[in-house]
């Protein structure tokens, strides 16, 4: 196929904080032919004004105005075009609807993971190519390489790994890792710093953004009720009981999306040793609570599988799986099953997996792959 | 690389002599229009020549003529100058945000507004404004061009209708001014609006007509400017500046300027149309409605029209699809999708407007260049077209 542009150019996702931006220069400065891309996802605006959610919206990342700000004037800054490309409806189909889906099903979905496996990687791909850019740039923390051996990309935790982003990632097919670049993934964040204040980036110092881009104040309760009333939807009735583990009623609750499995705050009851939530029944919408010692599994199953470092698991093989991003991977047997799902025993129980976050999957630095615990 | 812009109905560049008419007035001729002494009446001087000429391009008396800030605010001073709680004021589905967005403000202080929508052609047809007026309708707000279609309005039989109906009637004439002949009489307004960035004149400046007469409320208080109509120390450089460009305006509408401009509109036109699986915004049954000289209007199918306004920004021409939303990122055009365009057309639409000084050759570049990016892009469009689903 003819490319009608700059061949071998480069589209870098930029989001306007420090990482993406200096991805940006450092590539336009090596050389590169560069394009900022910025996927504008949500308006933060749209919900504004609703039960609970303030006039004028705070700002967030992603999805804010000073965001797209920041992303700008860095590339003016660095003289490379720059574009921001409405994706805001696939956004709401691929990662809103399916969100608040899954807390009204009782599960507790990540966002981030959604948006990469759906949409960002996808997306910034097509318009990458329709623009004539035949790679991406993205500034999260993962090494991306390609072994000759194995005739795959391997993705693997970063130099930096308090800043590891592999767990979001999971989901990368081999035709999107070969035409992605991580250029953070050998370098740590105080290093990304220095750089992006060699290149004279002014929003070198800018703080890091932990919360979900859509949801800028962080209330995902306030978030489903505000969006449904926009969609002229209810909140569909999920009241229920709050059981003890042996069955003993202890009180009515007024929905299940009010619950993450592992959550001790605003349980509405009172106990003399603390309870945590150990279960939810999408069905019956009963939630069970029990001791600390009772939120431990040493299994897990998991669906909806990417596998990276390997075609396809056919046999049992010893991982270290990540449940939840901020946990310790942790040593287990992982086995396949039919319908494409895997069992992992793990050689410790774990506490609180929890039914809509991810199982990661390693090999030493290497991702294997990872799918969603069901 | 070479650039072609052809972007005319967002903005304009100032012609020479607009510069060199401003010139002086940035430095040593800099008074106050307010000011009793020499320097300030030469500055109310420069106000007052620029304020004939808009008069002799409006056809009505310089009393008339107000200058401002420019659209928005003529727009915003007419509408919330002239409604009050309890009024009714009518307005099309394909005005300009400047007016649609006060409607929506006003709602909130009891005036209830009609929007009428467009014929599939882009046309307002004058007897849905009729049957829209009711005993309360204190107000009707058209254009005279549509910015994204560049379909001229019949601005003279609404102007007929509303004399009829004994209601006020405004024309945003922003898209308009300079490529349509205006006559406040035979239009039969009593407000109308224009705009000095869209014909070559400066950022910033704007002028609004009002009828003797009419009891127009002023946004802005604090002074006794323009007739009282508008407090704030007048812009002399942008308002010398705009007289300027108006002159030239009114030339250009006498000198066959406008005949050029729609041959090579219609070349380019033509040329796009010949891509298969493309048609013309603003046409009924193959023909097309009355339209200004510079604009044309063209959906794309399968292919995704943001990605094709920057494939060609890359390839240094400047177009629009869509608007323009708070990010900078494209909305589908709010008045295709009033036309009855299903969104992924709406959203695969090109604007192309020509400047007044567009070449041959700009043409023949964007008509060079646009097959093959369109090609490109439907290349990918198994994919790429899915995301519009």
């Amino acid at each position: 196929m003819k490319t009608m542009n700059q061949p071998n150019s480069i589209a870098v996702a930029m989001s306007g904080g420090v990482d993406s931006s200096t991805v940006a220069a450092m590539l336009a400065h090596s050389g590169e032919t560069v394009v900022g891309l910025t996927l504008q996802l949500w308006n933060q605006n749209r919900l504004a004004g609703r039960e609970g959610i303030p006039d004028v919206p705070k700002g967030g990342r992603c999805c804010s105005l000073d965001d797209v700000y920041d992303a700008r004037r860095v590339a003016m800054h660095l003289g490379i075009p720059y574009y921001v490309v409405n994706q805001e409806e696939r956004f709401e189909q691929d990662v809103v609807r399916p969100f608040v889906q899954e807390y009204l099903a009782g599960r507790t979905p990540i966002p981030c993971s959604l948006c990469n496996n759906h949409l960002k990687f996808d997306q910034l791909l097509k318009t990458a190519q329709s623009i004539g850019a035949d790679r991406i740039a993205t500034g999260h923390y993962a090494v991306n390489e390609y072994d000759e051996k194995r005739g795959r990309w391997i993705l693997k935790r970063p130099a930096d790994q308090a800043k590891d982003q592999t767990y979001f990632l999971f989901g990368l097919k081999q035709e999107q890792l070969a035409k992605t670049l991580f250029p953070l993934g050998n370098l740590t964040k105080p290093e990304v710093r220095e750089i992006a204040r060699a290149h004279g980036l002014a929003l070198a110092e800018k703080p890091d953004s932990q919360e979900i881009c859509f949801i800028p104040g962080g209330d995902y309760k306030q978030f489903l009720g505000a969006y449904l009333e926009e969609q002229g939807e209810r909140v569909p009735e999920t009241a229920g009981e709050l059981v003890t583990s042996d069955g003993k009623v202890l009180a009515r609750h007024d929905g299940i999306f009010n619950f993450t499995v592992g959550q001790r705050k605003g349980l509405g009851v009172s106990s003399p040793s603390p309870l945590y939530v150990l279960q939810i029944d999408p069905v019956s919408h009963r939630v069970t609570v029990g001791a600390d010692a009772e939120l431990a599994s040493d299994t897990l199953r998991a669906g909806s599988l990417n596998w990276i470092s390997i075609p396809a698991l056919t046999e049992s093989m010893r991982v270290r799986i990540k449940i939840r991003h901020r946990h310790e991977p942790a040593w287990a047997t992982l086995e396949p099953l039919a319908d494409g799902e895997v069992l992992a025993t793990f050689d410790e129980a774990q506490r609180a997996i929890t039914p809509g976050q991810s199982a990661v999957f390693y090999d030493g630095d290497e991702v294997v792959g990872g799918g969603w615990i069901i | 690389m070479r650039r072609v812009y052809m972007d005319a109905n967002a903005t304009t560049p100032l012609l020479p002599e607009v510069v060199e008419a401003m010139r002086p007035f940035w430095t040593e001729q800099f008074g106050n229009g307010s000011s009793i002494h020499l320097d300030g009446q030469k500055a109310r001087n420069a106000i007052e020549l620029a304020r004939e000429t808009v008069a002799e391009f409006f056809n009505c008396h310089p009393a008339e003529v107000i200058f401002n800030s420019g659209g928005t605010e003529g727009d915003n001073t007419a509408i919330f100058g002239m409604l009050r709680p309890g009024d009714h004021f009518i307005t099309t589905a394909i005005e300009h945000s400047a007016v649609l967005q006060t409607a929506q403000r006003l709602e909130k202080f009891g005036v209830e507004t009609t929007f009428v929508a467009p014929l599939p052609s882009g046309l307002i047809a004058p007897s849905e404004i009729a049957s829209a007026i009711r005993s309360s309708t204190r107000l009707i707000s058209v254009m005279l061009a549509n910015n994204e279609t560049g379909v001229r309005q019949p601005v003279e039989e609404i102007g007929k209708i509303a004399a009829d109906a004994n209601v006020f009637f405004h024309i945003d004439a922003v898209q308009g001014a300079g490529k349509i002949p205006m006559d406040m009489r035979s239009f039969g307004c009593h407000l109308l609006t224009i705009s000095a960035h869209k014909m070559h004149g400066p950022k910033g400046v704007g002028a609004l007509y009002v009828r003797r007469g009419t009891p127009l409320e002023p946004l802005l208080v604090g002074g006794s400017h323009e007739h009282r109509r508008r407090a704030g120390t007048e812009n002399v450089p942008g308002i010398v500046g705009f007289g300027k460009a108006v002159e030239l305006a009114m030339h250009s509408l006498e000198d066959g300027t406008l005949v050029r401009l729609a041959a090579l509109r219609d070349r380019l036109q033509t040329g796009v149309l010949q891509i298969p699986g493309t048609g013309l915004n603003g046409a009924q049954e193959g023909l097309s409605v009355p339209r200004v000289a510079n604009t044309a209007n063209i959906w794309f199918d399968h292919l995704e029209g943001e990605a094709l306004v920057i494939a060609l920004d890359l390839k240094g021409i400047a177009v629009s699809g869509g608007s323009a939303c708070h990010s900078g990122a494209t909305l589908p055009s709010h008045v295709l999708l009033a036309m009855g365009l299903d969104k992924v057309r709406a959203r695969a639409s090109l604007r192309l407007s020509l400047l007044k000084t567009a070449t041959e050759a700009d043409v023949d570049y964007v008509l060079s260049v646009l097959p093959e990016a369109v090609q490109h892009l439907r290349d990918l469009a198994p994919a790429a077209a899915g995301t519009l689903a």
